[in-house]
């Protein structure tokens, strides 16, 4: 797989796992090297023991505690083992929160693929402005997640959105897009999948550039139209970046707080309540903090997220074999 | 190609953008609707009549937070920088033993929600004393763009022909020497790249400041926000005014760095 396509995930935030593959070694003893590459190293590997083992540890300690605010001060919480654990499962939310992190996140990422993917092909025919209308869809991506999500909170509005009032012009009745149970879940997913269509756009565009011109011209000579050499020719080629691509959006859905809080803080009810969001209320929504069931919730999301993980490196490693 | 026959995609383009950008247009043109307007029915589709109302309330309220923003932004970079460049440096040039794991490590340190951080920074914070500071933000913030930095300055680094940092050593310099006069000026744009994202990244960080700096005296531009959304739901062209003033960065990073943006994609082409 040509090595551009490692570089846009590296862009956009999840890079491609930069190993620098030992080399033959030249010289035997190296230690001056070794000691050296240690001393630069040093920092990193002090700021990830601290900075991430160590929250990441204290996670989990909270998860298997019952920390209440003032435990928390005093340090004295009580050991429940794998209790919380089990309350959580238990839990009438747990369903729906389950559910509703499935529906959220696989219909985000395909209509984020879907349209990124028509999107990347349009834009590699080269026309007038096409390079510039190109940059300009990286806007949405770039902006701060709480404005792009206010301003969809208010185009959404029941009574004010522009978005009832264009459906009211064609006689469709107002719609309580973000306060109904029936659309909450909707409407974040909207939102959701007009914030991802860039990242799906850049990587997929990337990957496009890497497919040889020839190709499609020998398919045209074959008598192959637009429709088929994008499902004969593009399509497949494409596959092992539409893997990453994928399964990156997957795991940056899971982990999606900031949207749906800031439009509808998971509500109605559960009706738009993920896994990220619930262990963010408890923790951190309501005025009663409840850190070790949403500790729970969140070390879960992890074991979610990190089995994601692992699939796209055993992907990865067997595109780099082939 | 043939020139004559892209007009009408250079047409279905713009009207794709224009569907895209609808909802920025929208938040421009609300942020400029005068309080009265805001529940007209049908709203009002351009601002015929622009206030600057909401502009002004993003000056005498919003200042601060502008100011913590960007302090925190710029000491996320400084951070950032100061962690992965070093560490990138080593991986890509030194070899040293256990590249391969720290790499997947970095790589599964991205996939850990951040919701998950915040709880424990929290946790641990509390215990320090370190809740609603600035510094305690600027570290929390820094962990979304520390792994992405590492990765980044080593795919770069991996590029720079060994020869030149070979005929640096031969020249007699060591190996910070070499970090710092050959390998870090060769990497300028890698520098850039990273330090637009960190910025961007704690910028526009909602989780991390919405629970370790939410009763600060010092709290960020996106708490701003979600100060006015919780208190005044009738003024839209405030919010949507500091969602604008918000916003300014990612258009500077667009039009400015779109090049370092695009050196960074090779940057993972020069690696073998």
């Amino acid at each position: 797989m040509p090595s551009t396509v490692n570089g846009a995930p590296v862009v956009v935030g999840a890079a491609a796992p930069a190993t620098t593959r030992s080399a033959p070694p030249r010289r035997r003893r190296m230690s001056s090297t070794r000691w050296a590459a240690l001393a630069f190293l040093a920092p990193l590997l002090a700021y990830l023991a601290i900075f991430y083992a160590y929250p990441l540890y204290r996670n989990v300690e909270l998860s298997l505690h019952d920390y209440t605010p003032r435990a928390f001060v005093q340090g004295n919480a009580e050991f429940l083992g794998l209790a919380n654990y089990a309350d959580v499962i238990a839990s009438s939310t747990f369903g729906p929160a389950l559910r509703n992190t499935a529906l959220f996140t696989l219909v985000s990422i395909v209509a984020q693929y879907a349209i990124g993917l028509a999107l990347a092909v349009f834009f590699h025919h080269h026309f007038r402005l096409s390079g510039l209308l190109r940059a300009m869809f990286l806007v949405p991506w770039l902006l701060p997640l709480i404005v792009s999500a206010s301003t969809w909170s208010w185009m959404l509005n029941s009574e004010n959105g522009i978005v009832n009032s264009v459906l009211e012009a064609f006689g469709i009745g107002q719609i309580n897009w973000l306060t109904s149970p029936d659309s909450a879940l909707w409407s974040v997913i909207v939102a959701n999948i007009w914030l991802g269509i860039p990242f799906n756009l850049v990587i997929l565009y990337a990957g496009l550039q890497n497919i040889s011109g020839d190709l499609y011209e020998a398919a045209a000579l074959d008598g192959a139209n637009a429709w088929q050499r994008f499902w004969r020719v593009t399509f497949p080629l494409l596959r092992p970046v539409s893997a990453i691509t994928l399964l990156l959006g997957l795991i940056y859905t899971l982990k999606v707080v900031d949207v749906i809080w800031i439009m509808t803080t998971g509500g109605p009810g559960h009706a738009s309540l993920t896994l990220a969001v619930w262990s963010y209320r408890e923790a951190f929504g309501t005025g009663q903090p409840d850190f070790s069931p949403a500790a729970a919730v969140g070390n879960l999301l992890i074991v979610i997220a990190l089995a994601a993980g692992f699939v796209y490196l055993y992907l990865q490693r067997r595109e780099e074999r082939s | 190609m043939k020139p004559r026959r892209t007009w009408w995609k250079t047409a279905v383009g713009l009207v794709l953008t224009a569907i895209m950008l609808f909802p920025v247009y929208w938040m421009i043109n609300v942020s400029l609707t005068r309080t009265g307007d805001m529940r007209a029915d049908p709203p009002h589709w351009f601002p015929w009549a622009p206030t600057f109302e909401g502009y002004a309330d993003v000056f005498s309220d919003q200042l601060p937070a502008l100011g913590t923003s960007i302090l925190v932004g710029l000491g996320c970079v400084a951070l950032t920088l100061l962690i992965s460049a070093p560490a990138g440096f080593a991986l890509a040039q030194l070899r040293p033993r256990g590249a391969g794991a720290l790499g997947f490590l970095l790589l599964v340190a991205q996939m850990i929600p951040s919701v998950v951080m915040a709880m424990g920074f929290y946790a641990i914070y509390v215990r320090l004393g370190w809740l609603n500071t600035v510094w305690g933000l600027i570290i929390a913030d820094s962990t979304i763009a520390v792994p992405f930095g590492v990765l980044l300055f080593t795919a770069f680094m991996a590029g720079i022909p060994r020869e030149l940092t070979q005929a640096a050593k031969v020249d007699g310099a060591g190996t910070w020497r070499t970090f710092r006069s050959v390998v870090l000026p060769v990497s300028r744009n890698s520098v850039l790249t990273v330090s637009l994202f960190a910025f961007l990244w704690a910028w526009s960080d909602f989780i991390f400041a919405s629970t370790l700096d939410r009763n600060g005296d010092q709290i960020p531009i996106t708490l701003g926000i979600y100060a006015y959304i919780g208190n005044n739901t009738t003024q839209w062209n405030s919010i949507m005014a500091t969602a604008v003033v918000a916003s300014v960065p990612a258009a500077v990073l667009l039009v400015v760095a779109q090049r370092y943006v695009a050196g960074g994609v090779t940057a993972g082409a020069v690696k073998d």
